[in-house]
């Protein structure tokens, strides 16, 4: 068999770098009195044509690449095309919304390519170093975007909160790496695996496993880490919730699958009842938070605090039933969430003039589109059946139950169901009738351009198709889990660097 | 006519989801949605009558059966069939949904379009309900049917719409939680969610006891919230009092009863058996508690919020009797129930709408103005207390019977004592709004009685409840057998050797 070129491997990483760079020498290039909305659309091409390389990757073999750093396989390309598809939808979504007049609108896009790449990077990474750097690729991307508003005060809050709290995070990640490292003497994931069983200094792993769960966990919202989501979520510009609040968390999710199921399937009994409390805690505290809330940027902010207890609530599910259903709620969620955000971003505006639950009261009547579209997503939300998030939900909680997790699954679905409690408030809001006393002049008519029309329609179709026919992502996600499962023969495509070391 | 037969079942279902799907399309003028909704409901009343015209009642189990695989993992399937339990409440449901819109064609007068999209999603979630055999599927209508019954009563609730919308969902979402924990787990031991197969797994297989019995409660709570039973009945009476009349007619009671008989006794018959005595005495107390409180409400419809909860709690009793008779009376008393109150919902929301007030002390005198409205009312409040040669009289004498001779005197005794209650509080409400002096409040508007569109609703009605009445046996034998294998014949659980067939 041929081995393949390692170009191949990271064919979607390449188009999207390529399309940053490309955005960005426009942008400087371009005379200043020219519209930048253009690279927009270069952007998003670029991204639409990384997805296709995603999927072109189905047909090469398994395998890794660059010195088995980074594999390909049905996981991988699972994860690859859901971000590309959320970067897409967030892309379009900014441009329409994005002021015309606004700054830097070149470097914006630019920034959202470089994320994807980073997260795209993390999905496939089978080597703890380029694991860090895909990382630091993503976040320090969102950091910047996070205070794309820099006039207003919120703005740069949010990005210092973000940065420093995210700084600490991957602080931990880059320790427990190297305490792994200690333990093992390497930095490969499967190599890791392979030494695990029989190292002698177990507590170094398990430190290193604690370590990193801190910073995993920390990225993808989890309480008691969570403090950072509805500050960060509330001074962002809306597009860029959308984007953060879905992608990065795709992305550190497929990284926590990779590293308990794959590198450390072992130490089940050690990150299986952490993940649980997790799991539980995030839950809890998000809901019991969400129900307080006025504004609707902080409240979906806790709610997607919830959402990743739910999700955690799938690692208690056995082997490849477990990772199939975390991979299929990762999709779900990010599908209804992006969706969501889209429609707030059009309710409130860029400058989000419009920002407490009261101020969609009676929307459904102002615009008949955008308020039936935002019942639809918190209806999905919510879990109600022949919609996406009915089946993610259903999945997880069927993998915690085979797992045997039933407390875990029934804690789950308790708090869903104090979940619909603050979604129908805000539905109910929308579907409230006007009071005469709101003029036209304080809730202006939401301008929905093609691209958002695009953008949401993506939304929806995905929810919908995941909550009818939900054979397809799932069939997708559990070829996905498989390879995760069983590491391929071939560890390295020329010649491994990363020979196994001899133990220290 | 076996190509229908085969494809019956997919065709009511679609039948109501094509009609939204058109009145969602259609501009609002000309009372277009209106008409639209009235000719689906129409069109599906005729499809399920298709089904007791075609049911083979020689034989007991599901006819009419689809089976197709919808979802390979976990394996879920587009199973749907009817049997004598569920046959009579899907073309009751068929015939409940053009009454809905005749009650609703003037009623509501803005976003006729939202109202009757929503109407027939309603109207195909809980066909759905009646039809399904798969649980996850059963499960997936259970959870829609909630979705536009709780904008409905938001968006077009009288007062406080928002706040009974709020309440309603929460009160019947939050146990449908425990509900798919313990769908779940049947799936996780037995690898089916197929009605059948589950009903034989669980009769024949080695379950521990204990986990069976934690699933048959957490069925048990679900579908007792949506009765209500008591003391679950919280959301009751703000939702009558806010819902719009079409929704309150066609929702209350008969999924959460069916879901009962199907779901609970049906799939765990020895854990329901022991369930059963906590059950008989909730109902009795519902019974009573329902009754009283209905005595004693200024509003007209918090009073038929509370009747219902008498009323449901008495069809408790007859099913969680478990007696055959008690069940054929269970069953016959959701049809005549759903028969008397859609005609009394219709009424009232004629009174509501003329006089905009549900204060039933400003009624009064009416029966002069509006003969007709008064007839029909008196008709049906005798239905509903049980008189004989109507309706009511049949189902309730039944369940009684059945719990004299089969469950115990006393509880017999006790829920005959509601029956007496309740023809207090109905005739009482008859008396304060048609008769005595005129009030002021119906000689301030000019005697408008009923039209030709409600006089040809109230009309077959009134003649269904005379039939009912005299001619239970038009009813009772598919019923019975729907109700075989009777739950007074439940076998013990077998241990034996059988348990090896499983897994």
């Amino acid at each position: 068999m041929n081995p393949v070129p390692g170009i191949f491997r990271i064919l979607p990483e390449v188009v999207l770098t390529l399309t940053g760079v490309l955005v960005m020498l426009l942008d400087a290039t371009l005379p200043p009195h020219w519209a930048r909305r253009p690279l927009g659309w270069v952007a998003a091409l670029g991204t639409t044509l990384a997805l296709w390389s995603s999927l072109f990757q189905l047909s090469l073999p398994e395998g890794t690449g660059f010195y088995g750093t980074i594999e390909t396989s049905a996981f991988t390309v699972f994860f690859h095309v859901l971000i590309c598809g959320i970067v897409l939808v967030a892309l379009l979504l900014s441009l329409d919304t994005l002021p015309e007049k606004s700054h830097h609108q070149g470097e914006f896009y630019a920034l959202i390519v470089f994320g994807a790449v980073g997260m795209c990077l993390l999905t496939g990474a089978v080597e703890l170093l380029l694991v860090f750097i895909a990382l630091e690729i993503s976040s320090i991307a969102i950091y910047v975007l996070a205070g794309y508003r820099k006039h207003t005060a919120r703005g740069p809050e949010a990005a210092i909160k973000y940065f420093l709290l995210g700084s600490f995070a991957t602080a931990f990640l880059l320790y427990g790496i190297a305490m792994i490292f200690g333990a093992t003497g390497t930095t490969q994931i499967y190599e890791i695996a392979r030494l695990v069983p029989a190292a002698q200094n177990h507590a170094f792993i398990l430190a290193g496993l604690g370590l990193m769960l801190v910073g995993i966990l920390f990225k993808v919202s989890a309480a008691p880490f969570h403090v950072w989501t509805p500050d960060v979520y509330e001074g962002s510009p809306t597009p860029v919730v959308a984007l953060m609040s879905t992608a990065p968390k795709a992305a550190a999710f497929a990284l926590l699958l990779r590293v308990v199921y794959e590198m450390l399937p072992t130490l089940r009994p050690v990150w299986q009842p952490l993940l649980w409390v997790v799991a539980v805690l995030s839950m809890t505290v998000g809901n019991l938070a969400a129900l307080r809330q006025q504004n609707v940027k902080r409240m979906l902010a806790y709610s997607a605090i919830a959402h990743a207890g739910y999700l955690l609530a799938a690692f208690a599910g056995l082997g490849t039933s477990g990772i199939a259903a975390a991979s299929f709620y990762t999709a779900a969620y990010a599908a209804m969430n992006v969706g969501i955000f889209a429609v707030v971003t059009l309710v409130s505006g860029y400058d989000e003039k419009l920002p407490l639950i009261d101020d969609y009261r009676g929307l459904i009547y102002r615009s008949p589109l955008l308020g039936s579209l935002l019942i639809f997503f918190l209806v999905s939300l919510i879990g109600i059946p022949f919609t996406g998030g009915f089946f993610g939900k259903f999945y997880s909680f069927a993998a915690a139950v085979g797992g045997g997790a039933i407390w875990l699954a029934i804690i789950g679905l308790l708090n869903s169901g104090l979940a619909a409690a603050y979604y129908l408030r805000l539905a109910l809001a929308t579907a409230q009738r006007q009071d005469e006393s709101v003029s036209k002049s304080t809730a202006p008519e939401p301008q929905v351009g093609v691209a958002v029309i695009a953008a949401l329609l993506l939304a929806v179709a995905v929810t919908l198709f995941l909550g009818i026919r939900p054979n397809w992502a799932l069939d997708a996600a559990e070829s996905g889990a498989h390879t995760l499962q069983a590491p391929p023969a071939e560890i390295s495509a020329p010649g491994s660097a990363v020979q196994p070391q001899t133990q220290p | 006519m076996n190509e229908i037969n085969n494809s019956i079942l997919t065709l009511i279902l679609l039948v109501p989801l094509a009609g939204a799907v058109l009145v969602a399309l259609v501009p609002d003028r000309f009372k277009l949605p209106n008409w639209i909704a009235l000719a689906t409901t129409l069109v599906t009343f005729g499809l399920t009558l298709h089904l007791p015209a075609h049911f083979d009642k020689t034989q007991s189990g599901f006819q009419f059966v689809i089976d197709i695989p919808w979802i390979q993992s976990p394996a879920i399937h587009y199973h749907v069939g009817v049997d004598g339990l569920s046959l009579w409440l899907v073309v009751l449901v068929g015939l409940l949904a053009p009454i809905g819109v005749v009650a609703s064609w003037n009623a509501i007068r803005e976003r006729r379009k939202l109202f009757f999209t929503l109407f027939l999603v309603q109207q195909t979630a809980m066909l759905g309900v009646f039809l399904s055999l798969d649980l996850m599927v059963y499960y997936g209508f259970w959870e829609l049917s909630l979705v536009p019954m709780a904008i409905l009563i938001a968006m077009y609730g009288r007062k406080d719409g928002p706040k009974a919308a709020l309440k309603f969902f929460l009160f019947t979402f939050i146990p449908s939680a425990p509900l798919l924990v313990a769908i779940l787990w049947l799936y996780a031991v037995t690898g089916s969610f197929d009605f059948t197969t589950l009903q034989i797994l669980i009769a024949h297989g080695n379950f521990p006891a204990g986990a069976l019995f934690w699933a048959a409660l957490a069925f048990l709570f679900a579908f007792a919230v949506k009765v209500p039973v008591f003391p679950l009945h919280g959301w009751l009476a703000d939702t009558f009092s806010e819902a719009p009349v079409a929704l309150t007619m066609v929702v209350a009671g008969k999924l959460g009863l069916y879901s009962m008989l199907r779901f609970h006794i049906g799939l765990f018959p020895a854990q329901a058996r022991a369930m059963a005595p906590l059950l008989v005495g909730l109902a009795v107390v519902g019974i009573l508690y329902g009754a009283c409180l209905a005595l004693v409400q200024r509003d007209f419809w918090r009073l038929m919020a509370f009747a219902a909860l008498s009323h449901l709690s008495l069809i408790t009793l007859g099913i969680y009797g478990l007696t055959l008779t008690s069940w054929d009376g269970a069953i016959y008393q959701i049809l005549n129930h759903g028969v008397v109150d859609g005609a009394l919902f219709l009424l009232l929301g004629v009174l509501y709408d003329r006089y905009t007030t549900s204060q039933i002390n400003a009624y009064g005198g009416l029966a002069a103005k509006l003969p007709r409205t008064a007839m029909f009312f008196v008709i049906a409040s005798l239905a509903m207390i049980g008189l004989p040669i109507l309706g009511g009289f049949v189902g309730e004498f039944l369940i009684l019977l059945g719990t004299f001779t089969g469950v115990s005197h006393g509880w017999a005794i006790a829920a005959t004592l509601g029956v007496i209650l309740g023809a207090a509080y109905m005739l009482w409400l008859v008396q304060r709004l048609f008769f005595g002096p005129e009030s002021a409040l119906a000689s301030s508007k000019p005697p408008e009685d009923l039209r030709v569109s409600q006089l040809a609703v109230l009309w077959p009605l009134a003649a269904l409840m005379l039939v009912m009445g005299v001619a239970p046996m038009l009813w009772l034998p598919t019923i019975e057998k729907g109700a075989h294998p009777p739950p007074v014949h439940v076998q013990t659980i077998n241990l034996s050797s059988e348990g090896e067939g499983q897994r």
